[in-house]
């Protein structure tokens, strides 16, 4: 039995009052409480950006490692203990930006892990940049006159490049944002769940009440298991046009179950041990 | 390709050439200078090949290598076997061990084939024979008792000490000239157990190789200097969270794509300096493939041993190149892990501050607490900017580097007598080259420094101040390793000889160099 206190550490977190990062952080909490995630089965890889000081204020198993290369880290620690639940916290520029090549390939290769991507469409902790999910022609410190480039629907993105698992919840759903993270971390493959979040500080346009007053709920008679539909779905946004809920989701093979060395258990459950290989040197007569 | 042998041990390729085989005549202008008195020649005759630029007492023999593969059942390709039939027979050698040979190489691909192959060389064999005995030079007469010894090059050595140590996962993206080295791991993974994953870039691979090191995985990622530079930030990152990883670096010609396929020794400072800030680093260099292998299999206990990534920095040319040694020796290795927590404790303490700097490491899913983190930190993991926090951990990570100077680093090896007129100081292939030359020189010594960081600073010093005479020689243009020295021990080696134009250094060039010193003196 988990509790608050198990996974509380000396650390609150210093984000803005009214960051959209505080619904996900106890999104996740009652997650791990629920699903009794613990330091013997879970651990979590952080990028940079205001997202990644997740990790002082969770006290599970962690690693806050580089901009955009949460992902990577994940996957090496996934292929090397997959009976871990592994987590990746990553940001719209984490994830997208720099680390853009790495999601991509990730998807591809449908790695057994959950990506909470906070989407906050804009660069926090280096207070307001445009980030690759600004809308074109938003005014920020990096585009004074009119971001120029299209976004990302990260998304569309995502399932474009082989998730098979890909959802939206708004950050201050705490209770829908729990729910869809055990229903992520259950999908074997690669989920990635955007959570839609207000910078209260530097995105004025992306705020609280904006998201409250246009996303809606996927209807139930909506079926996430068509690529072409689910890809269609991830293109509308717009005034009452935001759908929050599972896109998508399929069953496809695991980059871990393309293993058959690690088919019985974990890589690391049997310590490294000094290899005969003679047959090898006798080749090289 | 070249083939050097010899009844004594062989230790690097050689410019000059006894024996050519020119199945075009773009190898016949490209080698000729290179020809010895009396070097024989083995070409096409019914080609347009013409010898006749060759040096005057040149042994000449005109083969119609494409005939006699026609008439052998075979394509233009099986010339190569008639070539060497032919050359075995101007060399006095046997043609049976040639067509056991062919067999061995062959038979996967079936008995027409290596038929086909065994009639080719036997034709050039007998046409030589028939035509040219009064040009024959019996070198290769056989011998009654051989020892018998494994040809490897560096990336054998490497992959094959890697497996040997207990590697269970490596990350990589393919680049020449470590490319076989995945290559092998790709191939034996299942029967070993251990996991190889080729990576998206090379920012992945490390990245990769670093979270299943997180995980309690051995971990390591090759790739050469290009790759290296999208590698720099997670060198840091390993330094930082303080996490092992063993990393090959093998040299090619820089900067940019620079000499893809060819050697320098010009990576050294950018590994030495490479990520921003400061922490430590092991790096190590490997002189030949024997080398290569102990030093990769020490390398695994090492990062554990140090939680911090180590380096190993190989020559193309000693990665590429083949050499024969006796079989490699790793019975007396043991996996040393370093300090592993086995069991759930009340208060983990991740970076616990230390006297030889090392700390606790406890693996994920034990039930510990276990963070890793790249921002500064205090002992716990979190997240701490305080001067006292920063302080702690940075000498803390610093400290290990002193603690491996006491308990781990090895010092250079002195090869050829105590008491010599000049002292060669270098590292790297250049090892073979110089002990090729030094077979002409008894009175010659030879450093050979493996160890660049930790630095044997002190046995360096004592060395140098005791020698006559130093020649640093080194295949980059800004004599790295001698800026090296200097910085560690404040010796200057002034006369230096340096070579970049990405081939080896030859045993020849030394030679011209050390008589040019000799002369001088």
């Amino acid at each position: 039995m988990i509790t608050q206190a198990d996974l509380s550490t000396p650390y609150f977190p210093n984000w803005c009052p009214g960051c959209g990062n505080f619904g996900i952080w106890a999104a996740f909490k009652n997650a791990a409480i629920a699903s009794g995630w613990d330091n013997t089965n879970t651990a979590f890889v952080a990028g940079i950006g205001c997202h990644g000081h997740m990790v002082n204020f969770v006290k599970l198993t962690s690693f806050e490692g580089l901009h955009g290369r949460a992902i990577p880290v994940a996957s090496g620690i996934k292929l090397s203990n997959h009976r871990l639940n592994v987590f990746v916290f990553t940001g719209d520029g984490d994830c997208l930006g720099e680390g853009g090549n790495h999601f991509i390939h990730a998807c591809r290769r449908n790695h057994n892990i959950t990506v909470l991507l906070h989407n906050n469409n804009i660069y926090g902790l280096t207070t307001g940049q445009t980030s690759p999910t600004t809308r074109k022609d938003y005014k920020s410190k990096s585009t004074p006159d009119g971001n120029p480039d299209e976004p990302f629907k990260a998304l569309n993105l995502a399932i474009a490049a082989g998730a098979t698992f890909a959802a939206r919840v708004y950050s201050n759903d705490i209770a829908g944002l729990s729910e869809m993270i055990i229903k992520a971390n259950k999908h074997n493959g690669m989920s990635v769940i955007e959570i839609l979040q207000p910078c209260i500080t530097w995105n004025k346009e992306c705020t609280p009440a904006f998201f409250t007053d246009n996303t809606y709920k996927l209807p139930d008679t909506y079926d996430p298991s068509n690529i072409v539909s689910a890809l269609e779905k991830t293109l509308e946004f717009g005034e009452k046009k935001i759908p929050v809920g599972l896109f998508y989701k399929v069953e496809k093979p695991t980059a871990e179950s393309e293993f058959p060395q690690i088919d019985e258990k974990p890589l690391v459950d049997t310590p490294p041990n000094k290899k005969d290989i003679q047959n090898l040197l006798q080749n090289l007569y | 390709m070249q083939t050097v042998f010899s009844e004594s041990p062989v230790y690097s390729a050689i410019k000059s050439v006894d024996f050519l085989v020119a199945l075009n005549q773009e190898t016949v202008d490209l080698h000729k200078e290179e020809l010895t008195q009396g070097a024989g020649i083995v070409f096409e005759d019914e080609g347009k090949i013409d010898a006749s630029s060759c040096k005057d007492n040149c042994r000449l023999f005109p083969v119609p290598l494409k005939r006699l593969a026609s008439e052998s059942g075979g394509q233009e390709i099986v010339s190569n076997n008639v070539a060497l039939g032919a050359s075995l027979a101007a060399m006095g050698g046997d043609l049976e061990l040639l067509l056991n040979l062919i067999t061995e190489d062959l038979s996967s691909k079936g008995e027409e084939i290596v038929k086909i192959n065994q009639t080719a060389a036997k034709a050039g064999y007998d046409y030589v024979k028939e035509n040219f005995s009064d040009k024959f030079e019996p070198i290769l007469a056989p011998h009654e008792t051989i020892d018998k010894n494994m040809v490897v090059n560096g990336t054998d050595a490497v992959a094959f000490g890697a497996i040997a140590a207990g590697l269970q996962f490596a990350a990589i993206y393919p680049m020449s000239p470590t490319s076989n080295i995945l290559h092998h791991l790709a191939a034996n993974q299942r029967k070993y157990g251990y996991v190889f994953k080729q990576a998206e870039d090379e920012i992945s691979a490390i990245n990769m190789s670093i979270g299943a090191s997180f995980a309690g995985a051995r971990s390591m990622t090759t790739t050469s200097g290009g790759g290296f530079c999208l590698m720099t930030e997670g060198y840091g990152l390993a330094g930082q969270t303080e996490i092992p990883l063993v990393i090959v670096e093998g040299m090619r010609g820089g900067p940019g794509t620079g000499l893809p396929t060819w050697s320098e020794q010009g990576d050294m400072r950018m590994i030495l300096h490479s990520h921003q800030g400061e922490f430590p680093r092991i790096i190590l260099a490997a002189g030949d493939s024997k080398e290569a292998f102990e030093l990769t299999m020490k390398a695994f206990n090492l990062a554990d041993k140090y939680q911090t990534p180590v380096v190993l920095l190989m020559d193309k040319n000693v990665l590429d190149d083949e050499q024969t040694f006796p079989k490699f020796d790793y019975e007396n290795y043991q996996i040393n892990r370093g300090k592993i927590v086995t069991k759930t404790e009340s208060q983990y303490i991740r970076y616990e501050v230390t006297d030889d700097g090392i700390s606790p490491r406890s693996f994920p899913g034990l039930g510990n607490h276990v963070m890793a983190n790249s921002d500064e930190h205090n002992s716990y993991g979190f997240s701490s900017e305080t001067i006292e926090d920063r302080n702690e951990q940075m000498s803390k990570r610093l400290r290990k580097l002193d603690t491996c100077a006491k308990e781990d680093m090895e010092q250079p090896v002195l090869y050829g007598p105590e008491d010599a007129d000049i002292t060669i100081v270098s590292w790297g292939s250049n090892k073979g080259s110089i002990l090729e030359a030094l077979k002409d020189f008894p009175n010659l010594n030879y450093f050979h420094i493996s160890w660049i960081n930790p630095f044997p600073a002190q046995a360096v010093f004592e060395r140098l101040s005791k020698s006559k005479y130093l020649l640093n020689i080194e295949c980059n243009s800004t004599a790295q390793m001698a800026g090296i020295i200097r910085e560690k021990t404040g010796i200057d080696i002034l006369d230096r000889l340096l070579k970049n134009d990405g081939r080896p250094i030859f045993p020849e060039e030394i030679k011209a160099k050390i008589n040019s010193i000799l002369n001088r003196k």
